[in-house]
């Protein structure tokens, strides 16, 4: 088990920045989720505290230690990949051996090492066979099998559940969170799904062009997004925003989530309903203003749907609306 | 193309690429750069010191009757090579891909000559047109047709041209297969439902899209029939009768180790080295869009 | 696949034509060989008084065993054995030396790896019929002469062999790499534990071809062996033919040539599959 921090870490290939400098200091057995967009500079970061990319500049500490030019195999990681990356040619038993073997484990240790995460995986009946004649799902499992065996202090993960399917994916996702906390073991998990993130994380790191917009909790972070793009990438439906000048304030861009608006008869704005998505416990209503806005209201299934074409006032707390200046930060309410 | 993942280092990939350039430094980059070097001196009679004579050899070489003449010949041979053993090739791999089962057990059968070495070839093919015992002279001669290629410029080249193209057929056969196998069905199925009929359908629809593999096909068979047919002319004709079947790696090889006219085999090798570069080049443009289609 | 071309082929006649047109093919192809094979199964008598016959003698097991112990110069037993050696080191230096350098090549980065690997692709430019008299004087001052060195490593460096390893290395996953590293492998490591079975199937398929190609050299042997026990047995059938007007031992002869062919039709027939996949990938 072991701490991790992150100094001023950067990263350029060439002349080109992709990290443009993170700061973070990482709990013994804290689950840290690193969410954004693609290209958004989240794989080389994770990639960096591997040593699977080399530091530009900055500091990776783990448990303490300066590990900017330590191998990746002394780190004291486990890495689980976005496609497995299992050998094709071993067995999952060899798979999951291999890291162990070249460390000279005596056998007898490697045998009761792969045995105790291959239980802890349900992976006990495939043990001799070949990645190819595995599910999806199993050879998820054989890649966390992988990387438990090393027992490492930091678990490192690349969007782990990206190649499998929805349903898979929610009970892999239970399993992850479920195994990290039995482990006790500090992750690093990186995902562009922010439902991922929400679940997973005790703590998200939501990147934007290769900058740390936020960090913090996630109930934190949707509650009180730092900047215009993580109120807009974190939660579905997404924020809405509209110009400030259109209720009547000053400078940069309002932004209200679907749940805090209300439809009425009259509001601060009027729109015209476009259609609305009954899902059943609720109601999605999308709505057009004047100046060509789109809204999108989320309320509850049992308020009467709105008619397409029809005419409705906006109406919302002014505790709930989120201000952003022209740079998409976000400024005090008031 | 490049890999992201690299291991660092510089002694270990030097050492692992050495074996690779040593070998091609000493017995490609050195004898190639000799054959250049000697192409421009003329050793005097007695072998003791070398005459600088520019590309005097060149000029001498391209002044020799016999040398232009070898030119021709290998163009009529590669021409005749390619066509000959592409074009039963391309007859059998249409039968072949007609059959829904058995082309695979045709396939098997095909493929013999590609393991039987061109020199063997060319004593199997000698051994039947033999002029005292082969078997088809024989019978030829029961016809009243007297076949003597040791004698006859055409009988030489016709039988040189078939041992090479014998051999051959393998190759081309198992290439045009693949790329008829290659076509979707659905597409002749397509042309047949609009009335076409056989002959129209390959004229048509199967030509043009075999027309990648048959123009790969023309380039490597063109190469094969310059450099790979040695054993055959050798074993059959050694080139006779009066050079007729002379192709210019024969001639190199008669040249530079019967003839000991080290710096016209020299400025033979250059001039070949010019063209394998041409056909080369040609190929591999070729390629490039093959590989990334 | 089943009813490929149901719908837009003839059956019955078509099809019996189709057979006919095939075995035809297959007969062309075929008789040169038979006759061979009769060839090597009756005496000389049979033979130079024409018309051979068309059917094989009695005389098989004379004529093989003369030609294995005694041939006409050297005996054909160890002509095979040279030719074995020489087919063999060169496919397997072939694959070797190109392992290696393919490995180099896509996964460091060093200077001079751009110019490497054009060095390595010019050797496509240059044949070892381009540089004969030359590449012989290189051997015979290496003292190379007459030996299975000299036989093997003119021939050794293989552009098409590196060029499709490293095809092949360039479509392996990265994450494959990565893995290895994060499991603490080293380079070499990776190569041999990772790399290698990976490739399994490509060093298969190159070996049929590389293995053909070895066996089928002629000119190179015919140049660089002089003494007749080092003649390999492709090179050694020619010098079987007397000079003059000797008649030529035909059934030792044609024995050679069948047993010349068998090594490698049992290679292309036994390995089918590789040898296709080998043919097509070396060629791409």
């Amino acid at each position: 088990m072991a701490t991790v921090a992150l100094q001023s870490l950067r990263k350029s290939f060439g002349k080109t920045d992709v990290i443009h400098g993170i700061d973070i200091d990482i709990a013994d057995g804290e689950f840290i989720v690193i969410v954004g967009p693609s290209g958004c500079g989240k794989s080389t970061l994770l990639r960096m505290v591997a040593g699977l990319e080399t530091v530009s500049s900055g500091e990776v500490q783990i448990g303490g230690r300066r590990v900017n030019d330590v191998e990746p195999m002394d780190r004291d990681i486990a890495m689980v990949f976005q496609n497995y990356a299992l050998y094709p040619h071993m067995s999952v038993f060899d798979n999951m051996a291999y890291g162990l073997k070249i460390a000279k484990v005596p056998k007898p240790e490697i045998a009761e090492r792969v045995e105790t995460a291959a239980k802890l995986l349900q992976l006990e009946p495939y043990l001799q066979r070949k990645p190819r004649e595995l599910s999806g799902g199993q050879r998820q499992r054989v890649a966390m099998g992988r990387a438990i065996v090393r027992k490492p202090a930091v678990f490192l993960f690349d969007e782990p559940l990206s190649n499998l399917d929805a349903k898979l994916r929610v009970q892999m996702r239970l399993e992850i969170k479920a195994l990290q906390r039995e482990l006790g073991v500090t992750a690093l998990y990186v995902t562009h799904d922010q439902v991922e993130a929400m679940t997973l994380a005790d703590r998200m790191i939501v990147m934007n062009g290769g900058v740390a917009d936020q960090i913090g909790a996630p109930l934190d972070v949707y509650a009180n997004p730092a900047t215009e793009f993580v109120a807009g990438f974190i939660g579905s439906p997404p924020t809405n925003f509209l110009d400030a000048a259109l209720v009547g304030e000053q400078g940069g861009r309002i932004g209200i989530r679907p749940e805090h608006i209300r439809l009425d008869a009259a509001g601060r704005l009027t729109a015209t309903v476009g259609y609305a998505e009954a899902l059943g416990a609720e109601t999605l209503v999308h709505l057009r203003t004047e100046d060509g806005t789109q809204i999108t209201v989320r309320q509850d299934a049992t308020l009467p749907i709105p008619g397409e074409g029809e005419s409705r006032g906006l109406v919302w707390e002014s505790a709930s609306a989120m201000r952003f200046d022209a740079e998409g930060r976000r400024v005090a309410a008031g | 193309m490049e890999k992201r993942v690299t291991f660092k280092g510089l002694w270990l990939p030097l050492l692992l690429i050495a074996p690779q350039i040593v070998i091609t430094a000493v017995f490609f980059f050195y004898p190639a750069g000799q054959a250049i070097w000697q192409s421009l001196f003329i050793p005097d009679p007695f072998g003791l010191s070398m005459q600088w004579v520019g590309l005097g050899n060149f000029e001498y070489l391209f002044s020799d009757r016999f040398y232009r003449a070898s030119f021709v010949t290998t163009a009529i041979f590669s021409i005749l090579v390619t066509l000959v053993s592409m074009g039963v090739a391309l007859y059998l791999a249409v039968l072949a891909d007609r059959l829904i089962k058995g082309s695979g057990a045709y396939r098997t059968l095909l493929i013999w000559p590609y393991a039987v070495a061109p020199a063997v070839a060319g004593v199997l093919w000698l051994f039947m047109f033999n002029t005292r015992v082969g078997v088809v002279t024989w019978y030829l001669g029961l016809l009243g047709y007297d076949w003597n290629h040791v004698l006859n410029e055409g009988e030489a080249m016709g039988l040189v041209v078939v041992a090479s193209a014998w051999g051959r057929i393998s190759y081309n056969f198992l290439f045009f297969l693949a790329g008829l196998q290659a076509i979707p069905k659905s597409v002749i199925e397509a042309a047949a439902i609009d009335g076409a009929r056989f002959w129209t359908r390959f004229r048509t629809i199967v030509w043009p899209l075999l027309s990648p593999t048959t123009f790969f096909l023309l380039v490597v068979n063109i190469i094969y029939a310059f450099f790979e047919t040695f054993g055959v002319i050798h074993t059959i004709t050694s080139g006779g009768p009066q050079q007729a079947t002379t192709i210019l790696v024969y001639k190199v090889y008669a040249d530079g180790f019967v003839g000991q006219d080290l710096g016209s085999s020299a400025a033979q090798s250059v001039v070949l080295l010019v063209i394998v570069s041409l056909l080369t080049v040609v190929q591999f443009k070729y390629i490039e869009r093959r590989v990334h289609y | 696949m089943a009813d490929r071309n149901g719908m837009v082929e003839k059956r019955g006649g078509g099809l019996w034509l189709t057979h006919l047109g095939l075995i035809i093919g297959v007969a062309f192809i075929f008789f040169p060989i038979w006759l061979a094979f009769v060839a090597s199964t009756v005496e000389q008598q049979a033979i130079v008084r024409p018309p051979m016959p068309l059917l094989p003698g009695d005389r098989l097991w004379e004529n093989y065993s003369k030609a294995l112990s005694a041939g006409v110069n050297a005996p054909v037993a160890t002509m095979l054995v040279n030719s074995l050696i020489m087919a063999l080191g060169i496919a397997l230096g072939k694959i070797a030396i190109s392992l290696l350098s393919a490995f180099a090549i896509v996964y460091f980065r060093f200077p001079g790896r751009k110019i490497f690997f054009w060095l390595i692709f010019l050797t496509l430019m240059l044949p070892v019929e381009v540089r004969i008299v030359p590449t012989f004087e290189v051997i015979a001052n290496f003292g190379m002469l007459n030996s299975y060195s000299g036989l093997i490593l003119p021939l050794v460096a293989s552009a098409t062999a590196t060029f499709l390893f490293r095809q092949f290395f360039m479509t392996v996953p990265d994450e494959l790499a990565e893995a290895a590293r994060v499991d603490g492998a080293r380079p070499m490591r990776f190569f041999v534990d990772i790399l290698l079975p990976m490739s399994r199937t490509n060093i298969a398929a190159l070996f049929v071809i590389l293995f053909i190609y070895g066996w089928n050299q002629y000119l190179w042997p015919l140049l660089i062996t002089t003494d007749p026990e080092m003649n390999t047995i492709v090179m050694g059938i020619k010098q079987m033919f007397p000079s003059g007007d000797d008649i030529a031992d035909w059934p030792v002869i044609m024995a050679t040539s069948i047993l010349a062919m068998i090594p490698p039709v049992i290679v292309v027939i036994g390995m089918q599959k590789l040898f296709i996949r080998g043919l097509v990938e070396s060629e791409k």
